[in-house]
């Protein structure tokens, strides 16, 4: 089989995004929406995933919308949307927060196992084409040690490491920066 | 070593999509990522992703002449927008969940955070979502929104516009995307549209007239067919399914 078509080009998700994908937030009332920042998977330890997305300057982006899909904490995705989660940075504070579950480990494509983490995709007005990247956990140090994803980055390999709150188990922080010393690694998957 | 793993998908042609950074749009110039994104093969994390059901669309949700009434009817041009969700092989993509928002007639989003002066409408919210058929095919009902200005190095004018955003099977298909209106002139002045440098590319943003799908004395009708990355025939990775 030939490829013979071209894949639609992308643009922009723009600064009213809420209004499509997250209606409440915009102040639109819609019956039975269903999606939100929980990802409703249950089993195994639940967690919060809380951070900031920066641009170029420094400045918190809050008009981002974000988007997570993983597997269950037996490294299984599940059937439904369940696992799918997506929500907005806040228009005050700029901040993000998931709900759900520490994931378990994925294959790699070679069957061995992969660190346990989280796919990531970032929609704003001034992102072109939506940027894809992972979120990983830094108190996974030795599964972290020998993914295939995280060997091959050369350089900042610690922007994709969720770090844990000081006195909680189950908080994890993770800052995304667009641009920048401390750029976040975005991948072409 | 990685480099030589085939991924499941086809390569996104980053040619064809717009750049991150195309400074005529000067939100990108501080949001785009300056490291080259790392090209890894696609896992079960990437080829597996959401699947919506039809029943979590409400009733009216690909209707919005009808989702938002208060009072009666929205004004402005009534559309019917339909066309077929492809991947790169033309094979039809299903039960593709595919959420629109735009602007009313007059240019003005129902948005928290958009003060344009032109009046918001009480019949008209701009949300919708429809999924795809067993062949691909979609169709929602609205208005054709107005163009409105928006600041991007001094004052400019997005041309009409519809927002879409769609899931195919798995989460590597992920696209968001406008489609503008045939005709519109607002389109070659845009740096929005223009981030897409190749003619060709923006040719298949563009919404075409259908009159034969036109309903008549009642609506117009445009097409606008969608294609999302295609699977590759023989991934090397075992796939389950």
């Amino acid at each position: 089989m030939k490829k013979c078509l071209k894949e639609t080009p992308s643009q922009t998700a723009g600064p009213y995004v809420h209004i499509g994908l997250l209606p409440e937030v915009a102040g639109i009332e819609v019956d039975r929406h269903g999606i939100d920042a929980h990802t409703g998977l249950s089993g195994g330890t639940p967690i919060i995933i809380t951070g900031v997305v920066r641009d170029g300057a420094g400045d918190i982006v809050k008009d981002a919308l974000l988007e997570i899909w993983q597997a269950g904490s037996d490294g299984q995705f599940v059937d439904g949307q369940t696992g799918f989660a997506r929500c907005h940075t806040d228009f005050e504070t700029g901040e993000f927060r998931f709900e759900t579950v520490k994931p378990g480990s994925v294959d790699w494509t070679d069957g061995s196992p992969q660190a346990p983490h989280i796919t990531l995709m970032i929609f704003a007005r001034g992102i072109n084409i939506h940027l894809h990247t992972r979120i990983y956990f830094a108190d996974e140090m030795d599964a972290n040690a020998s993914d295939p994803v995280l060997g091959a980055i050369a350089d900042g390999r610690e922007t994709l490491l969720a770090t844990p709150d000081a006195g909680s188990n189950n908080s994890y922080r993770f800052d995304v920066s667009l641009q920048g010393d401390a750029e976040t690694v975005f991948f072409d998957i | 070593m990685v480099s030589e793993i085939k991924t499941a998908f086809t390569p996104r042609d980053r040619t064809w999509h717009p750049k991150g950074l195309t400074p005529a749009y000067n939100s990108t110039v501080l949001r785009s990522p300056k490291r080259t994104l790392l090209q890894m093969p696609a896992s079960r994390s990437e080829t597996s992703g959401p699947v919506f059901g039809h029943n979590m669309l409400g009733d009216h949700d690909a209707d919005m002449l009808r989702n938002a009434i208060v009072d009666g009817d929205p004004v402005g041009e009534r559309i019917v927008v339909s066309g077929r969700v492809l991947d790169e092989y033309a094979r039809p993509q299903p039960n593709v969940l595919i959420e629109a928002w735009q602007a009313n007639a007059g240019g003005r989003y129902r948005h928290v955070r958009d003060g344009y002066l032109a009046p918001l409408d009480p019949n008209f919210s701009g949300y919708g979502r429809c999924m795809s058929d067993a062949e691909g095919y979609y169709s929602f009902r609205t208005i054709r929104p107005g163009p409105y200005p928006y600041p991007n190095n001094g004052p400019a004018w997005r041309p009409a516009h519809i927002h879409l955003s769609l899931f195919g099977a798995c989460f590597a298909q992920r696209l968001v995307t406008q489609f503008y209106f045939e005709g519109d002139p607002l389109i070659r002045h845009c740096a929005i549209v223009n981030a897409v440098s190749d003619p060709a590319a923006v040719d298949q943003l563009v919404a075409k007239l259908d009159l034969d799908n036109a309903v008549p004395f009642d609506a117009l009708a445009y097409r606008f067919d969608i294609v999302l990355r295609g699977r590759n025939e023989t991934p090397l990775e075992a796939d389950h399914g």
